[in-house]
């Protein structure tokens, strides 16, 4: 028995000459939910499609429940569930028939996949768009139906890649709290996401991908820590956030802090202290070098 | 969702295939174009064969009995040539990602499209033959004979189905498929499909008389019509048993190096 559902031990993977994942370590506790933060680009969706057996490392390896996804693809793929940043859905199909075609694909008899399919239509709130084809579905239904087909059978690990990226609020809401579901029965979950405010509500623990390495991981609370426990907020007199300084809030960083920043900007600028926000962490852990640096400093 | 419901054993690969030809034949007929033109060709080429060219090729008013089975390799090439875009439509959206990460042999997606073509190209067939009939087409073939041909077209439409669904793979955007399988279609006109080889400039010949469809259209001609067949059955075996072959490799891979990256 791992404690561990998901175990990435150094992976990198290479296009051409371009790095995109440089050594990747991470582990993903079993039942918990992951968050994996990055910038476009960072390696989000190539990490999640080499955890689901789509393509292997370059070097490196990872472990689905204690299965290698190389060498032992199949019990892999038995183990998890893919919902890829894009739609996977049959759009020529309606959604009735892309959740029966999901589940009899998933080993369950004819009348077992009607019984799931009606259930599943009930839960994400499709069963007026059952008979449409996909073609004709929003956004916000599309990918409602992508996570139903994701859960046509119960599979222990479920990668989500980018889940509510276009959806509107309500909807989002509504993916949170099915996600929220699944976490409680037990799922292990590796998600990626561009909202901060998301990663924080699902996550158990945070990891932020950027330059092809994990640069920080920890629960949202740890990460901000790291920012340090205070930011000064330096506001323009129309009150456009102008530079955000990260302290620890001691009299003599704030003063000296201040000291710095008087002569560079005008007269009429404004601060105010405040805690760090995710978006902090994220700045501050993304940026390209120097300004990181600049920003810390 | 059923806490205690274990995970079920994956999809046996008779239930996989049954489930992927299931979802392409009911691709195929929701593509309303499509079908107008798997129905509308078999009969315009019949007609425009007959009437318009028949006339200037054969005098005699025999040309229907010579055609009929150009037409209908004709027809399956173009038939089978929507699976090279079928394929590659598959190929660039997201939801072949999620078949290669299911424990199923995902192979099956393009084993769907293969039957999917197979039964648009008999039905396309049966077409032909039903129009030839009304525009005189008299074949003399024994029960058995039928059944040769009918083996044959099958043969035939599987091997290039199979050669058009390895094209829809590697070329990895549907109007490139398009593209290079429309090379394949001129086949039949440099063959004896339409005129006799031996009317053909003789640099022509060569390559006429050496080309899979001549056997093909040479063989069927006679068994629904008693033109002699000689070496012609087993070469017409041979070529498209070697296609259907080597087809099937190149299709399992290039599925197999296509990783599920777009
Ligand atoms: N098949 C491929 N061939 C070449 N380069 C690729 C391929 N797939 C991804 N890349 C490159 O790898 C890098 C990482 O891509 P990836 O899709 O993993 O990023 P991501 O973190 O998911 O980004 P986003 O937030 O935009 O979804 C990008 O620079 C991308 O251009
Ligand atoms: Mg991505």
């Amino acid at each position: 028995m791992t404690i561990h559902s998901i175990e990435i031990a150094g992976i990198r993977k290479k296009f051409g000459e371009q790095t995109v994942l440089d050594g990747i370590h991470l582990n993903v506790a079993k039942g918990s939910v992951l968050a994996l933060l990055g910038p476009n680009g960072a390696g989000k969706t190539t990490l999640i499609h080499i955890l689901s057996t789509l393509f292997p490392p370059d070097e490196g390896n990872a472990r689905i429940e204690g299965h290698d996804v190389v060498t032992a693809r199949d019990e892999v793929r038995r183990l998890i569930s893919l919902t890829g940043q894009f739609a996977a859905v049959d759009e020529v199909l309606t959604g009735y028939e892309n959740l029966i075609m999901m589940c009899r694909l998933s080993g369950l008899s004819a009348a077992q996949a009607r019984a799931q399919t009606a259930e599943l239509l009930k839960r994400f709130d499709l069963e007026g768009a059952a008979h449409k084809r996909v073609k004709a579905y929003s956004g916000g239904m599309r990918r409602r139906l992508d996570l139903a087909v994701s859960l046509v059978v119960r599979r222990p690990v479920l990668f989500l890649d980018e889940p509510t990226t276009g959806l509107d609020t309500v909807s989002r809401r509504t993916l949170w709290d099915m996600i929220l579901q699944l976490k409680q029965q037990g799922m292990t979950i590796l998600l990626t996401t561009q909202y901060l405010e998301e990663a924080e509500l699902l996550a158990d623990e945070i990891a932020v991908l950027n330059g092809g390495h994990i640069v920080a991981s920890g629960t949202a609370a740890a990460l901000k820590a790291r920012v340090g426990s205070e930011v000064i907020e330096l506001r323009s007199s129309s009150d456009e956030v102008i530079r955000t300084i990260p302290t620890d809030g001691s009299v003599q960083h704030v003063r000296h802090t201040l000291n710095e920043i008087a002569a560079l900007y005008p007269a009429d600028s404004t601060i105010t202290l405040r805690k760090p926000s995710m978006d902090d962490v994220f700045v501050a852990l993304t940026a390209p070098q120097q300004s990181k640096e600049a920003s810390l400093a | 969702m059923n806490q205690a419901q274990p995970v079920p054993k994956p999809a046996s690969l008779a239930v996989t295939n049954a489930v992927f030809i299931g979802r392409s034949i009911r691709h195929s007929l929701r593509n309303v174009e499509s079908l107008m033109m798997a129905i509308m060709l078999p009969v315009m080429l019949m007609l425009l064969f007959t009437y318009v060219f028949g006339g200037a090729i054969d005098p005699g008013g025999d040309y229907v009995n010579y055609v009929v089975p150009g037409i209908i390799l004709l027809c399956a090439g173009f038939g089978s040539s929507s699976t090279a875009v079928d394929v590659a439509t598959d190929m660039t959206n997201g939801i072949i990602d999620r078949f290669r990460t299911m424990p199923i042999r995902s192979l099956s997606i393009v084993t769907g499209h293969v039957a999917a073509s197979l039964v648009r190209n008999l039905l396309a067939t049966a077409i032909v033959i039903g129009v030839a009939w009304l525009v005189g087409f008299r074949p003399n073939a024994s029960l058995a004979e039928w059944l040769g041909a009918l083996g044959l077209i099958v043969l035939f439409i599987l091997a290039f189905t199979w050669l058009f669904a390895a094209i829809g793979l590697v070329t990895g955007s549907p109007s490139a498929a398009s593209g290079y399988g429309f090379m394949l279609l001129f086949l039949p006109y440099l063959s004896s499909a339409f005129v006799p080889t031996s009317s053909m400039p003789s640099w022509l010949q060569g390559f006429a008389n050496h080309q899979p469809i001549t056997p093909v259209i040479e063989t069927i001609r006679g068994l629904l019509t008693g033109t002699p067949i000689g070496d012609y059955g087993w070469q017409a075996i041979g070529w498209s048993a070697a296609i259907l072959v080597l087809a099937l490799a190149w299709s399992a891979f290039s599925f197999r190096r296509r990783g599920g990256r777009r």
